[in-house]
C-alpha cells in the first residue's frame, strides 16, 4: 500500500527507459510525457501492472500549442489508481500535420467519445478507432474549432448587422 | 417468420422496426437522439445522437477572466449549479494558492449539499414520472422550491446561480437564510420519508426497475462511471471522500453503495445519499454556529486580487477602487501551471482541468463531464430490454443535455 509519485516513476523508467521523460509534480499530480508512437504501450503497462492498478480513465482531452514548433498538439490522459487514490497524468504530443496517435478505445470504453470529441475539436486522428466522426459540432464542418488558430469573433467588430437582433 | 406474407417483388425483408426517439421527445427530458433498431418491444441497438444544444464554452473560456467563466459553469448541470460555481472556484483556488478559511468552507458545504438534494430529487422523482407515477414529483417539487429560496437569498437567483467568488461567497448569509434552511431542515426529513414510501417497497415500481438497465461494477469502471451510478454498481467511490475538498474531512457520512446497478439500485443510492446530505447540512449548520465574534462574520478569503470589493468601498476608498478596476477590466495575470480539480457532482465527477500560461485568460479549460462519458454505455445498458425500460434507464442515469454537450 502507498504507492507513491516516486515509485511510478521509478517503475516507468524501469520499463521504458528513454522512453517517458519530462516527469514533473505540478499541484501533486505526477506528469509525463511519452512519444505519440508509444502512447498504448504505455497506457497498457499502466493499466494491466497489478502495482500500477491505472484502471480508471478520468479523463482524456486535446491541447494545441500553436508557438511549438513539431509539437503543436496534446493529448492528455487523467488517469487514476483508485485503490490507493493516486491520480496522474499523461501527455503525447504531435506535429499539426501528422496529428495521429493510437484509439485507447479498446483498452477503456470511456475513451470513445472523448476521443470523438478530441478529433472534433482538433482533428486529432485516432488510429483504430472503431467509430471516429464528429460528435458535438456538425458534421459538415470543415475545421477544427478549438485550435488556436480559429479565435473567437473579435468584440468589436462594427460590420455586422443586429438589426435583426433588436440591436444597433 | 411472416411466412403468410408475401412480400412485392424488389422489396427488401426488414425484421426489424427502426423508431426514433428523439431530439425532443417528452420522454427523453432533454435534447437526446436515439435512432433504436427495434424487434417488437425489444430494443436491438441503439445509434446516439448528442451536441444539440452544444455552446462551445471551452473555447469561450479562453477568451474570459475566471470570475467570467462561473456563469458558463452554471449551464452545465443546471438541476445543481452551485456544485459546478464551487468546483470552479476551488480550481481557480487551487492555482491561485488561496486558503479560504473554515467558515466559507463549510457554508460551501451546505449549498453545495443542498444542490445534491434537488439534483438527486428531480432524477429520482422523473424516474417515478416514467414509471407511471407522477404524484412523488410534484409533491416534491414544492420542497425544492425550499432550497431555490435559499440560493435566493444568499445570491440572488434560483437556478443559474452564479453563486460565491474566488475566496468565498460574495456576500455574508442573512439572517433570513438561515431561517429559511432551518425550516428545510425540519419539514424536509418528513417529504423524503413519504417520498421513500411511495416508491420503496412499491410493488410496480420495483417490477418496473429491478434487473433494468443493470452494469456490473467492471464494466461501470471501464466506462468511466462515477457518482451514484457507479456506487450503484458495487463502487464506493466519492470524490468527497477519496479527495476532500472545502473540508469534507470534518464530517461524518456514510457513502452509500448498491449492488446490481439496475435502475432500483440507483434509486436506492440516491435515496440514502440525500438522508446522508441533510446529516452533512446538519453538521455543517452545527459547525458555522459555532463561530462567535468577528468569526462569525467572515465569509470570504483575502484575496484583493481576485474577490470584488465591496461597491460602497469602490466609491469611498482608494485601494478598493483599483482593485476593483484591475478585476473588471482583466489586469491581472495568472500563476502559470495545470491544474486538474474535481467535485463530487451531482451525477458523477466533475473535474476542470486548467491550463494558465501566466496570461489573464486561461490557456486551456476542460470540464470533465460525468455524464457525457457515461452516457456512452447506454445502448449496453438498454439492449435487449423493453423500449419502455431503456425510457426509465435514461432518466435514471441523470443524463442532462446542458453538461453533456457542454
Amino acid at each position: 500500500m502507498g504507492l507513491t509519485n516516486e515509485q511510478i516513476k521509478q517503475q516507468l523508467t524501469e520499463k521504458f527507459g528513454e522512453a517517458v521523460f519530462n516527469f514533473e509534480e505540478s499541484y501533486g499530480m505526477l506528469t509525463f510525457e511519452a512519444a505519440k508512437e508509444n502512447n498504448l504501450k504505455v497506457l497498457q503497462f499502466l493499466n494491466d501492472e497489478p502495482n500500477m492498478g491505472f484502471i480508471f480513465l478520468t479523463d482524456l482531452c486535446g491541447v494545441n500549442y500553436p508557438d511549438d514548433k513539431g509539437r503543436e498538439l496534446a493529448v492528455v490522459y487523467h488517469l487514476h489508481n483508485l485503490k490507493e487514490n493516486i491520480r496522474i497524468r499523461f501527455k503525447v504530443f504531435m506535429p499539426i500535420e501528422h496529428p495521429d496517435v493510437f484509439t485507447a478505445s479498446k483498452l477503456f470504453s470511456a475513451a470513445d467519445w472523448m476521443e470523438r470529441e478530441t478529433f472534433d475539436f482538433y482533428g486529432i486522428n485516432f488510429i483504430g478507432h472503431h467509430n471516429l466522426k464528429r460528435i458535438l459540432n456538425v458534421d459538415e464542418m470543415d475545421y477544427f474549432p478549438l485550435r488556436k488558430e480559429f479565435p473567437l469573433e473579435d468584440q468589436t467588430r462594427i460590420d455586422k448587422d443586429d438589426s435583426m437582433f433588436g440591436r444597433g | 417468420m411472416n411466412e403468410h406474407i408475401t412480400l412485392p417483388e424488389g422489396s427488401i425483408e426488414k425484421h426489424t422496426t427502426t423508431l426514433n426517439v428523439g431530439p425532443t421527445h417528452p420522454a427523453t427530458h432533454g435534447v437526446f437522439q436515439n435512432i433504436m433498431e427495434l424487434d417488437g418491444e425489444r430494443v436491438v441497438s441503439t445509434e446516439q445522437t448528442v451536441g444539440y444544444i452544444h455552446r462551445a464554452f471551452e473555447k469561450l473560456a479562453e477568451r474570459r477572466n475566471l470570475y467570467q467563466i462561473t456563469p458558463i459553469t452554471d449551464r452545465l448541470n443546471y438541476c445543481s449549479s452551485p456544485i459546478n460555481n464551487m468546483g470552479w472556484h476551488l480550481t481557480c483556488e487551487k492555482l491561485l494558492g488561496v486558503s479560504t478559511p473554515k467558515r466559507v468552507d463549510y457554508l460551501r458545504v451546505i449549498i453545495m449539499e443542498l444542490a445534491r438534494i434537488s439534483d438527486h430529487l428531480i432524477c429520482n422523482s422523473i424516474v417515478g414520472v416514467d414509471t407511471g407515477a407522477y404524484t412523488g414529483f410534484l409533491y416534491v417539487m414544492q420542497y425544492r422550491e425550499l432550497i431555490y429560496e435559499i440560493y435566493e437569498e444568499v445570491c440572488g437567483s434560483r437556478l443559474t446561480t452564479n453563486i460565491g467568488r474566488i475566496g468565498g461567497f460574495e456576500r455574508n448569509f442573512t439572517n433570513t437564510a438561515f431561517k429559511k434552511l432551518e425550516k428545510f431542515l425540519k419539514e424536509y426529513p418528513k417529504v423524503l420519508k413519504e417520498f421513500e414510501n411511495l416508491f420503496t417497497r412499491n410493488r410496480i415500481f420495483m417490477d418496473r426497475t429491478i434487473g433494468t438497465g443493470a452494469i456490473s461494477a467492471e464494466r461501470a469502471l471501464n466506462y468511466g462511471f462515477t457518482g451514484p451510478n457507479l456506487r450503484a454498481a458495487g463502487v464506493d467511490y466519492d470524490v468527497r471522500v477519496h479527495s476532500p475538498y472545502s473540508s469534507y474531512e470534518d464530517f461524518k457520512f456514510n457513502i452509500p453503495v448498491g449492488k446490481t446497478g439496475d435502475n432500483y439500485d440507483r434509486f436506492l443510492v440516491r435515496n440514502q445519499e440525500m438522508w446522508q446530505s441533510l446529516s452533512i447540512i446538519e453538521q455543517a449548520y452545527k459547525k458555522v454556529q459555532d463561530f462567535k465574534g468577528a468569526e462569525a462574520e467572515i465569509f470570504h478569503a483575502n484575496v484583493p486580487e481576485y474577490y470584488l470589493p465591496k461597491k460602497e468601498d469602490v466609491y469611498t476608498k482608494m485601494e478598493a477602487l483599483i482593485w476593483h478596476f484591475k478585476i473588471i477590466m482583466g489586469e491581472i495575470d495568472m500563476p502559470k501551471g495545470e491544474v486538474y480539480h474535481a467535485v463530487e457532482g451531482g451525477n458523477g465527477e466533475l473535474g476542470f482541468y486548467l491550463i494558465s500560461d501566466g496570461g489573464r485568460t486561461p490557456f486551456r479549460l476542460h470540464f470533465r463531464r460525468p455524464s457525457f462519458i457515461y452516457y456512452q454505455a447506454y445502448p449496453e445498458l438498454i439492449k435487449g430490454g423493453m423500449l419502455s425500460d431503456a425510457i426509465v434507464t435514461m432518466s435514471s442515469l441523470n443524463l442532462i443535455a446542458g453538461e453533456l454537450d457542454a
